[in-house]
């Protein structure tokens, strides 16, 4: 039989150990102990291959109409089956796979560059700045999201740039609720203090000091903003403000594929467990990241 | 308590306030002269000017939030520029058949995030937990129009048990009623029975580690009884208050869930005027839409203070 005996200097190695262990290798640690947060991030990463290599992959033109091809079943020569203009559903999922993840990332990096900036304001500098920002942020909160994505992308005008806007804008004061959150949450530690004491200037305090503290909740609020933007994009383009014709969307493949669901079932199914797949995966791993970066928060 | 409440209901004032500036300024943000997309073919420019003047188009931004924040405030939301009839008596119309929708919506979704979140606490990090966790995650993930599409495809195409589309109002069959909106309520309380399972866990984890559960299970009473009736019941007092701001989302989802199932409501009436360039009801829907909003918020705080015994007194 064996036993692990814990000897003082076996233990105050482990020690030793953990302490030269930095936070975000332990914070990988943590992640990569979560099957379900490294099975997300493998599908996440699967699909912006995909979304990347699109032009090589793609088995065919996705724009292509075909009438000898209309609405074929899924066979070995069309795995996905075809479209109602005789187009190939993989290469158009695939191609579509480039419309969500870039509305996703370009919508979450509009919202993130002016939400937290704006949130670090807001709680670095308190009193009447956080008030005047707090009640523009209830404000916009206070229209429910799609609505107001709508809203916006029917004022700005359909297309895939502007719908890209409107998710942008309409997630910026999620983000800074969070950044204030945890600016506030930042600013009482005793570094932040020194730095103050140490005569540095507010900006380099909230900048240097402050910033780098509120990077994990803003990351963890990304990752699952980016799913929240890739639903948004596909309801969008659903509705015909996002993505145009013939371009492909998910969205939109599924808007056309409404109208032939008895006759075509596959143009609706392939599309839809395509974001249902992506946008489950980002999820995991946001819920994965929050766990890994604030143990506590489980 | 009084003060707390106070200091919510003085809130409210500058956020609606806030939130007709941004409705307004939506406007500001429409490519082209309204004038010229409300006169269509016309293009006379006495026309043109005339709409102008009409619509106080002429007059310096101000003067136009003031002249149509006056009309709101006397319930005028405006003119339909394609339908022709005022903005209030459309929403008037097409709100009742979203609110049904979104009521049914919400029974459901406690019917089923909440049994769910009590599951998933009490049978914590087993098998149960586990499968309500991912039936959950699953369910936030799926965009609520395929889920629709897919329902449609199951319960109409292929089983033919429900109708596809369509509404009929209550008061005049309410079974005709039920049977077309109980699929587009499930499709909409989808998401929200999501979030109530994982406000529910949390709420339940938090109830079954506190004194009173413990005495409880000390005085011998049976499993059942502890969690429904002492452990749930205090459980719930923080699942109502999310549960009533989930409502406001409700309207939200409710958006693309007629379109889907073509019922006539909120949400397909904002669509169409989006491709009808009809924009005052776009304004008009979002005013609306985010006062309902900023009142359900309201509501749901007076609730927790209500309920919430540490507060009642406070």
């Amino acid at each position: 039989m064996s036993a692990t005996v814990v000897t003082p200097s076996n233990s105050a190695g482990a020690v030793m150990a953990s302490a030269s262990q930095s936070p975000a290798r332990m914070a990988v640690r943590r992640f990569a102990a979560r099957p379900a947060a490294v099975a997300g991030l493998v599908v996440v990463v699967f699909f912006v291959l995909v979304a990347v290599f699109a032009p090589w992959i793609a088995p065919a033109d996705p724009v292509k109409t075909s009438w000898t091809l209309i609405r074929k079943a899924p066979s070995w020569a069309n795995w996905m089956g075809t479209d109602e203009n005789g187009r190939d559903v993989l290469s158009r999922i695939i191609w579509g796979a480039r419309a969500s993840l870039t509305a996703g990332v370009i919508s979450v990096t509009i919202a993130t560059g002016v939400g937290v900036p704006i949130g670090l304001l807001a709680g670095f500098a308190g009193g009447k700045i956080d008030m005047i920002i707090g009640r523009l942020v209830d404000a916009m909160l206070a229209s429910p999201f799609l609505i107001l994505a709508i809203a916006l992308a029917a004022f700005l005008g359909p297309s895939l740039q502007n719908a890209m806007i409107a998710i942008g804008i309409t997630a910026t004061p999620i983000f800074v609720r969070v950044a204030r959150g945890a600016t506030i949450d930042a600013a009482t530690n005793d570094y932040v203090e020194a730095a103050r004491a140490l005569g540095n200037p507010p900006w380099r305090v909230a900048v240097r000091h402050v910033l780098p503290n509120i990077i994990p909740p803003v990351m963890v609020q990304a990752t699952l903003a980016i799913a929240g933007a890739i639903i948004a994009e596909a309801s969008l383009s659903f509705l015909g403000l996002g993505q145009q014709p013939p371009a492909p969307s998910w969205g939109s493949m599924l808007n056309s594929a409404q109208r032939f669901l008895t006759q075509a079932p596959w143009l609706a199914i392939f599309p839809g467990a395509a974001i249902f797949l992506v946008v489950l995966s980002f999820n995991l791993v946001g819920d994965g990241l929050r766990d890994a970066l604030d143990p506590r928060a489980k | 308590m009084r003060g707390h409440l106070g200091v919510r209901f003085a809130q409210v004032i500058p956020t609606l306030l806030l939130v007709s500036i941004m409705v307004f300024c939506l406007q500001q943000l429409m490519p082209g002269d309204p004038a010229l997309v409300l006169a269509g073919e016309e293009r006379d420019p006495e026309v043109l000017e005339q709409i102008r003047r009409e619509l106080k188009l002429d007059q310096p931004l101000v003067f136009q939030y003031f002249y149509w924040i006056g009309n709101v405030l006397q319930g005028d939301l405006g003119f339909s520029w394609r339908i022709r009839q005022p903005v209030t008596e459309l929403v008037a119309t097409k709100l009742p058949v979203t609110l049904q929708l979104a009521s049914m919506a919400f029974i459901i979704a406690v019917f089923i995030g909440v049994p769910m979140g009590v599951l998933s606490a009490v049978k914590k990090n087993t098998f149960w937990d586990y499968l309500a966790n991912g039936i959950g995650l699953a369910g936030l993930s799926t965009p609520n129009f395929w889920l629709g599409i897919m329902l449609i495809l199951l319960v109409s195409v292929h089983l033919g048990w429900l109708p596809p589309s369509g509404y009929v109002p209550l008061t005049e069959d309410w079974r005709q009623s039920l049977a077309t909106t109980i699929m587009p309520a499930f499709v909409l309380g989808n998401a929200i029975s999501a979030v109530l399972m994982r406000h529910t866990r949390s709420a339940m984890l938090t109830a079954l580690q506190q004194d009173y559960v413990r005495t409880a299970r000390a005085k011998g009473l049976s499993e059942h009884l502890v969690v429904i009736k002492h452990a749930l019941r205090n459980a719930l007092v923080p699942v109502v208050t999310l549960g009533a701001l989930e409502l406001g989302t409700l309207l939200s989802g409710a958006v693309l869930t007629e379109q889907v199932f073509s019922i006539p409501g909120f949400g397909k009436m904002i669509v169409d005027a989006v491709f009808n360039r009809d924009y005052p009801v776009v304004q008009g829907v979002v005013l609306v839409t985010a006062t309902v909003y900023v009142m359900l918020n309201l509501v749901a705080d007076v609730l927790y203070v209500m309920i919430n015994p540490r507060l009642r007194g406070a």
